[in-house]
């Protein structure tokens, strides 16, 4: 006979709600928000570690949260892609994704929306080359990355004007 | 994917995570970073029975210099490495610690981590072996320490017992005039490296090689390096020629497996070139330019 599965109990605070569940160990961080919390924004693309679909802030770094246990982000903040809408206003980067075509098919931008917010957190004015060491773990696979470049400069021009 | 079913558990102490691993056996499995363990386990290619995680351990944290040597905590990231004094005083570590991977890996992954599940294509490994580190390994009964050589044993195997835990890398600081260059090859930067290569020297006056060492990663079970092929450039001029040779045999000494990432033929051409580059680099860096070198990817 097989032992009942073991829970944890975990407290997060996600997109500033705090939040405490009981959670399998073996939960993994992208399954608890998009099953448990049912915010669905964050995707799961390769499930590998490799394209970048499941990025998040983690206690404002971005990680990939298929690799990691929701109960290794005990007593952390995290952020999804839903945080960048407030009060029926896209964020600046959503906005920008928009108008100078980086969405392409979409699956990939939530993923790469979050690394550029932590990157744009960091370094206000980034070159070409930043921008693009900085999505180096997050794969598009529709066509390219001249439209994603494109629109995370466009965001920051505007973030650096308000 | 989902791991196969394990009991948690978050010990607060070194000591206490030490007592739980002996206590558990050779079922369970620190858990640091996770970054080349949750893969491994959502892919099932172990099923522990129970997960310690040692990820909080403030104990395995620290960078310090002391006695010409760096003691890096075994719970640093890449990052944390990258970006410190470390990787300005010994440019190899730069070369390594900010070109494993992608920045969110980098941000989670731990050079602990990292050489305790020793993959064959991984990063520090292969330049560890090329700086001499020695690994320090915990236990109850107290610590030990061991070269990088007798600590990785084959491709994912290390020579850690039941119970043990890695908590320290020390990296011997080179002397002055050296220079280091360790350069790799990968299709994207999430991508573990097809082929990389690390040349560390010293030299004298005149671009006599006074001290040299050479390795080849994810060319074959283990980081390749030798002795032999380092003694017969060690007080000579380092010309393309003497690199040349030095090249050709230290290829024929790897056995890089063909793969995704590349037939075996197209990967020792890679090692060779990466190789050949990486002494360029050295010596230049050994006579004080400031060259940027990082890991290739399309």
């Amino acid at each position: 006979m097989s032992e009942p599965l073991q829970t944890v109990s975990i407290d997060v605070t996600v997109n500033g709600k705090a939040c405490r569940r009981d959670v399998e160990p073996r939960q993994l961080l992208v399954e608890f928000i998009r099953e448990e919390l049912r915010l669905t924004g964050t995707h799961i693309g390769c499930d590998t570690s490799f394209c970048g679909a499941c990025t998040v802030l983690l206690d404002g770094v971005a990680v990939k949260s298929c690799t990691l246990f929701a109960v290794q982000a005990d007593g952390a903040e995290i952020t999804t892609v839903e945080a960048l809408e407030k009060d029926g206003q896209v964020h600046p980067l959503q906005q920008a994704f928009s108008e100078q075509h980086g969405l392409q098919c979409g699956y990939c931008t939530p993923g790469i929306l979050m690394s550029s917010l932590a990157l744009l957190a960091q370094n206000p004015n980034p070159e070409t080359q930043d921008i693009r060491k900085a999505l180096s773990g997050n794969v598009c696979r529709c066509t390219g990355y001249q439209n994603i470049i494109k629109s995370v400069q466009a965001a920051a021009t505007v973030l650096r004007r308000s | 994917m989902y791991p196969a079913p394990f009991r948690y558990h978050r010990p607060a102490t070194l000591g206490s995570a030490l007592a739980l691993l002996a206590e558990l056996g050779e079922g369970a499995r620190p858990l640091a970073g996770g970054q080349s363990l949750i893969p491994i386990l959502k892919m099932r290619m172990d099923e522990p029975s129970d997960l310690v995680d040692i990820g909080r351990l403030a104990e395995l944290t620290h960078i310090r210099k002391e006695k010409g040597r760096y003691c890096i905590g075994a719970l640093v990231t890449h990052a944390r490495i990258a970006a410190s004094t470390a990787a300005t005083d010994i440019p190899v570590i730069r070369d390594c610690a900010a070109n494993i991977a992608d920045p969110q890996v980098r941000a989670l992954g731990t050079i602990g981590g990292s050489v305790c599940i020793a993959d064959p294509s991984s990063d520090w490994p292969a330049l560890l072996h090329l700086l001499d580190a020695e690994i320090v390994c915990g236990g109850v009964e107290g610590s030990r320490k061991v070269g990088i050589r007798d600590f990785i044993t084959d491709s994912y195997t290390n020579s850690l017992a039941d119970g043990e835990l890695v908590t320290e890398i020390q990296i011997p600081i080179p002397p002055a005039n050296s220079g280091g260059a360790y350069l790799g090859f990968k299709k994207a930067a999430p991508a573990y490296p097809a082929a990389s290569a690390g040349v560390q020297l010293t030299l004298t006056a005149g671009n006599i090689c006074h001290d040299i060492r050479l390795v080849l990663g994810a060319a074959g079970p283990v980081p390749v390096r030798s002795e032999d092929i380092e003694q017969a450039l060690t007080g000579q001029p380092l010309t393309d020629g003497k690199l040349q040779e030095a090249a050709g045999a230290l290829v024929e000494l790897s056995d890089p497996p063909a793969d995704a990432r590349g037939s075996a033929e197209f990967k020792r051409a890679m090692l060779r070139s990466l190789f050949m580059r990486a002494a360029h680099t050295a010596m230049q860096r050994a006579s004080g330019e400031t060259v940027s070198g990082s890991h290739d990817y399309v």
